[in-house]
């Protein structure tokens, strides 16, 4: 399948294309937010503490008199940047080791499998708070701990899949004719595995955004100047009773967001599956 | 045999609505089946037996639809009129029905004792103890040995061949009048196919059950059947009994079927001959006769005007326009070798 | 016969745990630059450096480190509290008993929940309850927990005031006011949950109602309602045992969020005000606790489908 007909079945989805959309214009907005946001979004204007919506402030302002749309658009950002970088972690370290290990097996494919067992049965939460707690706590160091989180599970699905490519007929076939290890892998098994990490991928970012904004709402994460959406529904909290709108607009953001990053790995999963044929 | 009939379909018509068109899975059948007679229903997958037998018992999936004129009478009774209240009271007490492979219509977390009583507790006032006695002898009557301790037993523990007694047990177990075995001997090693088809023919005899018995596989009807119906695209296309069929196939398609059994008595062929083509997609169906387009005898009426089962000279109801000849079958036999290469 | 498939399942849990608490153990290497002097702030002096030091017993190699630390800590000494003094321990088993309580509570929810969504759903297909069943489905895995609390929150308490916003009482002291406290956070901490299960059960759900041995009940004249329950939910329940199991982890990580927002005194809370106080060896111990249990739970799992499964041979 050439990435164009993939594209053209991901589209033929409806929730994944207006997924697509929402995101493509999440990421847009997450590079331009330094330049289009109307306020600094910490600069504080003592008289306009907490103002309602209004022409000047969108969304309002918070305890500080700093601009709540601003804040929300910088937070897109700092989304966007978690769940990229994070990703790229498993991507590039987890999924090469797993090929490795489910290619050549062995005693070294025991233990690093048990190694990722391991890994896997420490909830995701604690893990990312022991290791930020350990790096100490800043967006960066979250970023990395989510990514760690994710790498076994990219190790033990890029095996699997290896596991299966590798007793394919093609493959036994190539190293008949006498392929090499490397050639197999780059011809032969990246390629056919790359559909189930895609999908797996797509459904991370949703995930990365979850615990990023939940890692800044315990205070783990981003930390001023630094701006999540997870801090700002913290920040918003502290004045519920008064103020409701300052965490109904991130809340809704961060929703938005993982339901996107969802539907688009539905998507993904249709469009990629070759069996599945859309009338 | 006793000549009352025990049901009685007239002119079945399934379809299945879609937005291309109309699908027939069945369209207009009849026959009927009398009180202790093994009827073979014989055709291809997708000629539209198992759609038929499953109209029987009221399990068609919810898409497929009647035309009000079909009705199925058993005792006198339309099962297609009745509520899924009242098909429940006959499902598994009056008609019981086995299926093609027992490893997966069996339920794999419940002992086949459990599997055997749950038919007599919902159709009979026994309690559960009871029942699993009846359980029991209707283990050795389907001549499953060791049968107190099979009882427990779930079905993975048990071979194909006794997998396929636990299910006759089961549809036994309320002493149906009407047994429909749906390809029950597809799924089996060759060897268990005829203990099982014995097993059938035996309970027939020991209790007088009708019996409706589908496959594809005219072996299977020669050991076992009374009388032969051959379907092809949701139509019979010949009815006679068993003799009648193997001895004068006049339909060019119940010699195809005949043409395609290796022969295990008779002089070894060479090679078996395949009936040519595909059967036809089911929306674009030919306007005469539905097998003409893998027909060697079609003539031009074949293509034009549809035929109708009426009875033939030599025996069997057929539905064709030319039917076969006992004197035609040499010649024509060297016939269809010729289009089949 | 039994007993030798425990003893077997448990053999694989001893390398699980040595791995796990292998992780939990270096956790401390990530420490950048002296973990000591990072754990007490440039301004300790030099004898409580020493002593922190000769305490976490980083004055020896690394493996050896490790092996002193398991050898106590299978004893029951995970140290002091660097911030408290409290002995780890201690403090580990005021807080564990509360944080237990929460996660059955969560626990119990997420598979009552999901049970009723996803049966109802298959129950009455395209029904308004199957598109309540499918919405939530969808929903709930794309919440974060800590705003679940605070919606529940403004509408349960601050609203309506029909429960307390925050506060814990255990079980055992007074039941009827566990119960008023525990719905919020229960519910907060289980909308994942309902929503995984409902998902999981109900699409297989769909596949064992097709599946042929459900039409052979129906062919013995089972209504539908009893090949539901009677065929197909025991089945489809199969794989969904090891999503439940899965589950427990996440729920366990999730109290640290719903204990925050609900000042509930468990582990979770514990956990995060440590990491604000540096306190390390309190979070090194809260994060051993949580891997053995879910450890534990995944040896459970296993045991439980063993058992629901008479395919599983042991």
């Amino acid at each position: 399948m050439s990435f164009k007909t993939i594209f053209k079945r991901l589209m033929a989805e409806r929730l994944a294309f207006i997924s697509f959309i929402f995101l493509g214009i999440l990421v847009i907005i997450a590079l331009l937010a330094p330049y289009i946001v109307p306020y600094e979004p910490f600069k504080q204007d003592l008289t306009k503490v907490m103002s309602p919506p209004s022409t000047e402030h969108w969304l309002g302002t918070d305890g500080l008199g700093s601009d709540i749309f601003s804040q929300l658009l910088m937070g897109s950002q700092t989304a966007i940047k978690a769940a990229l970088f994070a990703i790229m972690i498993p991507l590039f370290i987890g999924v090469p080791l797993g090929i490795l290990s489910g290619y050549f097996g062995g005693i070294i494919d025991d233990i690093f499998m048990r190694i990722v067992d391991g890994i896997i049965a420490i909830p995701a939460i604690i893990l990312a708070l022991g290791i930020t707690s350990a790096l100490g706590v800043n967006l960066m160091n979250a970023m990395m701990a989510i990514g760690i989180i994710f790498t076994p599970q990219f190790a033990r699905l890029a095996r699997g899949q290896t596991l299966q490519v590798r007793s394919e007929p093609y493959v036994e076939a190539a190293k008949i004719s006498g392929a090499g290890s490397v050639w197999i892998m780059v011809r032969h098994i990246i390629p056919n595995i790359s559909p189930p990490i895609v999908v797996q991928a797509s459904f991370n970012l949703s995930i990365a955004i979850l615990i990023e904004t939940t890692l800044s709402f315990l205070g783990m994460g981003a930390q001023q100047p630094e701006v999540s959406w997870g801090n700002l529904i913290q920040q918003g909290y502290s004045m519920i009773d008064m103020y409701p709108w300052m965490m109904v607009y991130p809340g809704i953001a961060i929703l938005l967001t993982i339901l996107a990053g969802n539907f688009l790995g539905d998507g993904l999963r249709v469009a990629l599956d070759p069996k599945q044929r859309k009338s | 045999m006793n000549t009352e009939t025990l049901l009685k379909v007239n002119h079945l018509k399934a379809y299945i609505p879609s937005s291309k068109g109309e699908i027939k899975p069945v369209n207009d059948i009849s026959f009927s089946i009398k009180k202790g007679e093994i009827v073979a229903l014989v055709g291809e997958s997708g000629s539209g037996k198992s759609v038929s037998s499953l109209s029987i018992m009221g399990l068609n999936a919810g898409a497929i639809k009647y035309r009000p004129d079909s009705s199925i009478l058993f005792e006198g009774q339309d099962l297609l009129k009745l509520k899924e209240k009242e098909l429940r009271k006959i499902r598994g007490n009056d008609i019981a029905m086995i299926f093609q492979d027992p490893m997966s219509s069996l339920n794999p977390v419940h002992p086949i004792g459990r599997q055997i009583a749950e038919s007599i507790v919902l159709h009979k006032k026994v309690s559960y103890k009871e029942a699993k006695k009846t359980a029991l002898d209707l283990l050795n009557k389907v001549g499953i040995p060791d049968a107190e301790r099979r009882l427990n037993d779930y079905p993975h523990q048990l071979s194909g061949g006794m997998r396929q007694r636990a299910m006759i047990a089961i549809a036994l177990a309320c002493n149906p009048k009407l047994l429909i075995a749906d390809e029950p001997t597809t799924a089996l090693d060759v060897t268990i196919q005829s203990q099982i088809l014995n097993l059938l023919r035996d309970l027939q005899k020991e209790f007088g059950i009708s019996i409706l018995l589908i496959t594809h596989d005219l072996g299977v009807v020669a050991e076992t059947a009374d009388r032969v119906l051959v379907m092809y695209c949701g139509q019979i296309v010949e009815e006679g009994t068993v003799e009648e069929i193997f001895e004068n196939p006049q339909h060019p398609y119940t010699k195809g079927l005949m043409d395609s059994i290796p022969s295990l008595y008779g002089p070894s062929k060479e090679i078996l001959d395949a009936i040519p083509g595909v059967v036809p997609n089911p929306l674009e169906l030919p306007n005469g006769c539905n097998f003409v387009t893998r027909c060697a005898f079609a003539t031009e009426k074949c293509y034009e005007v549809s035929p109708v089962l009426e009875k033939h000279s030599s025996g069997t109801r057929v539905s064709c326009w030319n039917p076969l000849t006992k004197e035609a079958l040499s010649e024509n036999d060297r016939e269809s070798a010729v289009i089949v290469t | 016969m039994f007993l030798k498939f425990l003893l077997r399942r448990l053999l694989y849990v001893i390398p699980m745990l040595l791995i796990t608490t292998l992780i939990v153990f270096s956790l401390i290497l990530l420490i950048p630059g002296d973990p000591v002097l990072a754990m007490l702030g440039d301004s300790a002096t030099h004898e409580k450096v020493e002593e922190l030091r000769r305490q976490l017993g980083l004055d020896q190699p690394v493996m050896l480190q490790y092996f002193h630390w398991l050898n106590n800590a299978i004893h029951g000494d995970l140290g002091r509290s660097i911030f408290t003094g409290q002995l780890v321990d201690e403090a580990l088993m005021q807080t564990l008993f509360v944080t237990m309580q929460l996660v059955v509570v969560g626990m119990i929810f997420s598979i009552v929940g999901g049970l009723f969504f996803a049966i109802t759903s298959i129950y009455f297909p395209n029904s308004w309850m199957d598109y309540v069943a499918r919405f939530f489905g969808t929903l709930g895995t794309a919440i974060p927990n800590f705003l679940v609390a605070m919606v529940l929150i403004i509408f349960f308490s601050l609203k309506l005031n029909w429960v307390p916003a925050t506060g814990f009482t255990s079980i055992v002291h007074e039941p009827v006011s566990f119960l008023q406290q525990i719905i919020l956070p229960g519910f907060s901490l289980s909308l994942a949950g309902i929503a995984v299960i409902t998902r999981h059960l109900r699409s297989s759900l769909m596949e064992t109602m097709d599946a042929d041995y459900v039409r052979t009940a129906y062919s013995k004249g089972v209504s539908r309602y009893q090949a539901i329950f009677k065929h197909s939910l025991q089945n489809a329940m199969l794989p969904v045992v090891t999503t439940i199991g899965l589950l427990f982890g996440t729920m366990l990580g999730a109290t640290v969020v719903v204990e925050t927002i609900f000042a509930i005194p468990g582990m979770g809370q514990l956990v995060v005000n440590a990491i604000g106080q540096r306190d390390f060896t309190i979070v090194q111990g809260v994060v051993l606790v949580m891997i053995v249990m879910v450890i534990v739970i995944n040896f459970i799992t296993d045991i439980v489908y063993a058992l629901l499964d008479p395919r599983i041979e042991y």
